[in-house]
C-alpha cells in the first residue's frame, strides 16, 4: 500500500489523535509555566508521577476520574516544589527541573515496587473506554476519528481552549503573561510575582501529570518503569515549536503525532528493510528538527529563566 | 520573606551546608524506608556495610565511582560555562562505541599504547558529538538542554541497533552484546580478585587536571567568565562562542572517557545496559560538589556509596533499590538550597 493511501484511512487518524493526547497535556502544561517565566524541566518526572499515581489510584479501587484528579494533585505538588525552589529561592531552573525529574521518576518507581513487590507481569486496570457516542460515531470519517476516542482526549482539547481563553482573554492571563515578560511591571501594579508564577507552575504541572496519567489510564492499562520515555522532553521542544501559543501547540502535537503514526505504519509495511531502531529514533529527531526550524526567530518570554528578587533588578 | 546577599562566604560554612543537606536527604529517605516497613537505622547501617564493610565492598564502590567522576567532571565543566550539557549519557555511549570500534583490532599494539589511544579517540569522538548541539546553540539559537537530552535517546537506540545487528557477537549465545575488546585494551585490575581498575586512577588524575585547568589557565578563566556573564565577557573582548565550543569539547570528551573506562575496565564488551544512567547521575555529582572538580571526586564516592550500599541493603531488608535514586535526587535538591543559603540569608519582610 502506498503512503498516500494512509491519509484517507480512519485508523491512521485515530492513532494520530490518540498519540497526540499526552503531548497536548504536556505541551500545554509546559507552555503555561514558560509563559509565566519558569522553565519546568521537571516535566519528564512529573509525567512519570502522574502516570504511576493515577494508575495506582485506580488499581487500589478508586474511580477513573478520581485517578485523574489524584494525578493532577501530585503534579501540582511537584509544581509547588519547583516553584519554591525556582520562584521563591531563585535557584537555577535547569538544575532544579532536572532534580524534580529525577525525584519524580525515582519516587514513582520506588512507590510502585514497594506497593506491588510481587508483581512479575505488570498488573492491569480497566482503562477509560472509547466514548462511542451513538449516531455521532457513525458520521463517516470525522465521526469515526473523533468519537472513537476516550474522554481524556476531549479533556485535552477542552484544556487547549480553556488555557487559550484564560491566557489571552482574562485579566489573570494578562498578568500571567506579563510576569513572564516583565515581572517588575507586575510588581508595580501591586500584584505578587511570586504568587502568579507559583500558580502557573502548579497548574502547568497538574496538566503534565494528567498527560502522564493518559498513558496508563487510556492508551494502555498497565504501568511500567520508564514508560514516559522522553515524551516530556519532546513537549519542551513542541512548546518552542508552537511559539508559546496554545492553538499552535495543539497543531504541533497533532503534526508530531501524525509523523509518529506515519513512521509506525511505514515500519510495518517496509518490514526489515530498515532496522526498527531507526524508526524509533524518528520522534526524537523530528523534535530536534522542529527546534532547529523554529529557534531562529523564537520569541522566548523575556523573563524566562530569570529569577525575580524583590528590590533587585 | 526575602533573600539578602551575605557579604562573605566561608568554605567552612559551605562544607557544613553540604553535610546538613545530605543529612536532610537521609532523613527524608528514612521516612520512605519506614513506610516500606523496615528500620531506617538498620537500613543505613546495612548500606554503609554494603558499600564500605569489606575489601570487596570498597573495591566495588571505587569501581562504581570511576565513571561518575568522569561524568561529574563533564557536567561540572559545562555548567561552569552555563552550557547545559545534559547529554552525558549519550556521550558516554559514544565513548564506549569508539572503544569497541578501535579496541577490537590491532593485535600488534601493546597495552600502554592501546589504552591511551582508546581514551584519546573516545574523548575526541564524545567532544565532537557534543559539538552538534553546541553549534546549534551558538549559531542557530537552539536550546541545548532539549537537543542534548533528545540525542541521548537517539544514541541509545543506535547502540541498541549495533549490538542487535552489525556488532552482535556470534559467540554470545544470542545475547545482544558486541565482541569483546582485545586483551591489550582491558584496563589492569588494581586489587586482586576485584573489579577495581586503572580507570579510577585516570579519573582522579583527570579531576586534578580539570581543577588546574579551570583555576590556573586562561582558557579555564574564560570558561568561568562566560558562565558568570556573557555580556561582560564579550565586553572584555573574550571569544565567547569559541569558549563555549572549547567547553563542549572538554565536557563531551570527559563524558566519553567514562564510557571508555567503563567498557575497558568492567565488561569488556558493549551492551545497552553498560550505563545505568551515569550521564544523568553525573549532573547530581557535579552539583553536590558545587561544580568544584576536586569536590567531584568526593561526591562521586558519596553517590557510589549510596548506590552500592542500596543494592545490598535492598536485598537484606526488602526495600526497592530505587531508594538509591530517590536519595540522590533529594540530596541534589537539598544541596541546591544549602549552597544558596551560604550565599544568601533569609530576611523577614
Amino acid at each position: 500500500m502506498d503512503i498516500l493511501g494512509l491519509f484517507i484511512e480512519t485508523g491512521f487518524w485515530m492513532a494520530c489523535i490518540r498519540m497526540a493526547t499526552p503531548l497536548i497535556f504536556g505541551t500545554l502544561g509546559e507552555l503555561v509555566c514558560e509563559r509565566a517565566g519558569v522553565l519546568n524541566l521537571g516535566i519528564e518526572g512529573i509525567m512519570a508521577s502522574g502516570c504511576m499515581g493515577g494508575w495506582m489510584w485506580v488499581y487500589m479501587g478508586g474511580s477513573l476520574w478520581g485517578g485523574i484528579v489524584f494525578a493532577a494533585f501530585i503534579g501540582a505538588l511537584f509544581g509547588l516544589l519547583h516553584s519554591v525552589f525556582t520562584v521563591y529561592l531563585g535557584l537555577s531552573q535547569h538544575v532544579t527541573g532536572l532534580g524534580i525529574t529525577m525525584l519524580g521518576s525515582s519516587l514513582s518507581a520506588y512507590v510502585f515496587r514497594m506497593m506491588l513487590p510481587k508483581a512479575t507481569t505488570p498488573p492491569k486496570i480497566i482503562p477509560f473506554q472509547t466514548l462511542d457516542i451513538p449516531f455521532f460515531k457513525d458520521i463517516p470519517f470525522f465521526g469515526e476519528v473523533f468519537f472513537s476516542q476516550t474522554a481524556l482526549t476531549f479533556l485535552a482539547l477542552a484544556a487547549v481552549i480553556v488555557v487559550a481563553f484564560i491566557l489571552f482573554k482574562t485579566p489573570l492571563g494578562l498578568a500571567l503573561r506579563m510576569v513572564g515578560e516583565n515581572p517588575l511591571a507586575v510588581e508595580a501594579q501591586g500584584l505578587s510575582v511570586f504568587f502568579l508564577r507559583t500558580l502557573a507552575v502548579c497548574a502547568g504541572s497538574a496538566l503534565m501529570a494528567v498527560g502522564g496519567a493518559f498513558l496508563t489510564m487510556s492508551a494502555f492499562d498497565a504501568y511500567y518503569i520508564g514508560m514516559v520515555n522522553g515524551r516530556g522532553w519532546i513537549c519542551i521542544a513542541l512548546v518552542v515549536f508552537s511559539s508559546w501559543k496554545p492553538y499552535k501547540a495543539l497543531a504541533g502535537c497533532l503534526l508530531f503525532a501524525a509523523f509518529d503514526a506515519l513512521q509506525m505504519r511505514v515500519q510495518q509495511q517496509a518490514g526489515i528493510a530498515i532496522p526498527y531502531q531507526f524508526y524509533l529514533m524518528m520522534p526524537y529527531i523530528f523534535s530536534i528538527i522542529a527546534l532547529i526550524i523554529m529557534s531562529r526567530k523564537a520569541a522566548y518570554p523575556k523573563a524566562l529563566l530569570i529569577p525575580f528578587r524583590k528590590g533587585e533588578r | 520573606m526575602r533573600l539578602e546577599i551575605r557579604e562573605n562566604t566561608s568554605i567552612v560554612r559551605l562544607v557544613a551546608a553540604l553535610f546538613i543537606a545530605v543529612g536532610f536527604a537521609m532523613a527524608v529517605c528514612s521516612v520512605l524506608i519506614i513506610w516500606g516497613g523496615a528500620s531506617p537505622v538498620d537500613g543505613w547501617i546495612l548500606m554503609i556495610k554494603g558499600a564500605l564493610g569489606s575489601k570487596f565492598a570498597v573495591s566495588e564502590t571505587l569501581a562504581r565511582a570511576t565513571p561518575l567522576i568522569f561524568t561529574g567532571l563533564a557536567a561540572a565543566v559545562a555548567f561552569r560555562a552555563k552550557l547545559w550539557n545534559i547529554g552525558g549519557e549519550g556521550q558516554f555511549y559514544i565513548g564506549a562505541c569508539m572503544a569497541i570500534l578501535l579496541g577490537t583490532r590491532g593485535e600488534m599494539l601493546p597495552s600502554f599504547v592501546m589504552i591511551p589511544y582508546l581514551f584519546t579517540a573516545g574523548a575526541i569522538a564524545g567532544g565532537l558529538f557534543l559539538l552538534v548541539p553546541t553549534f546549534l546553540k551558538t549559531h542557530l539559537n537552539v536550546d541545548e538542554v532539549v537537543t542534548t537530552l533528545l540525542l541521548n535517546f537517539v544514541v541509545l537506540l543506535f547502540v541498541n541497533w549495533l549490538v542487535f545487528g552489525p556488532w552482535k557477537d556470534p559467540m554470545s549465545m544470542g545475547w545482544p552484546q558486541s565482541e569483546p575488546v582485545l586483551d591489550s585494551a582491558i584496563l589492569p585490575i588494581l586489587m586482586a580478585k576485584t573489579r577495581f581498575h586503572l580507570g579510577f586512577v585516570i579519573a582522579v588524575l583527570s579531576a586534578v587536571f580539570v581543577w588546574w585547568f579551570m583555576a590556573y589557565t586562561t582558557w579555564g578563566f574564560e570558561i568561568r567568565a562566560v558562565g558568570s556573564s556573557i555580556k561582560a565577557s564579550t565586553f572584555a573582548g573574550m571569544p565567547v562562542n569559541r569558549t563555549i565550543i572549547r567547553t563542549a569539547l572538554i565536557s563531551g570528551g570527559l563524558a566519553a572517557m567514562a564510557g571508555v573506562s567503563e567498557l575497558c575496565g568492567m565488561k569488556g564488551y558493549l551492551t545497552t545496559d553498560l550505563s545505568p544512567g551515569f550521564g544523568y547521575t553525573g549532573i547530581v555529582v557535579a552539583m553536590l560538589a558545587a561544580l568544584n572538580p576536586l569536590g567531584v571526586v568526593a561526591s562521586a564516592l558519596f553517590v557510589a556509596i549510596i548506590y552500592i550500599g542500596a543494592d545490598s541493603m535492598s536485598r537484606a531488608i526488602n526495600i526497592s533499590n530505587y531508594i538509591a535514586d530517590v536519595t540522590t535526587a533529594v540530596s541534589l535538591l537539598s544541596v541546591l538550597v544549602a549552597v544558596l543559603l551560604t550565599k544568601y540569608r533569609i530576611k523577614r519582610g
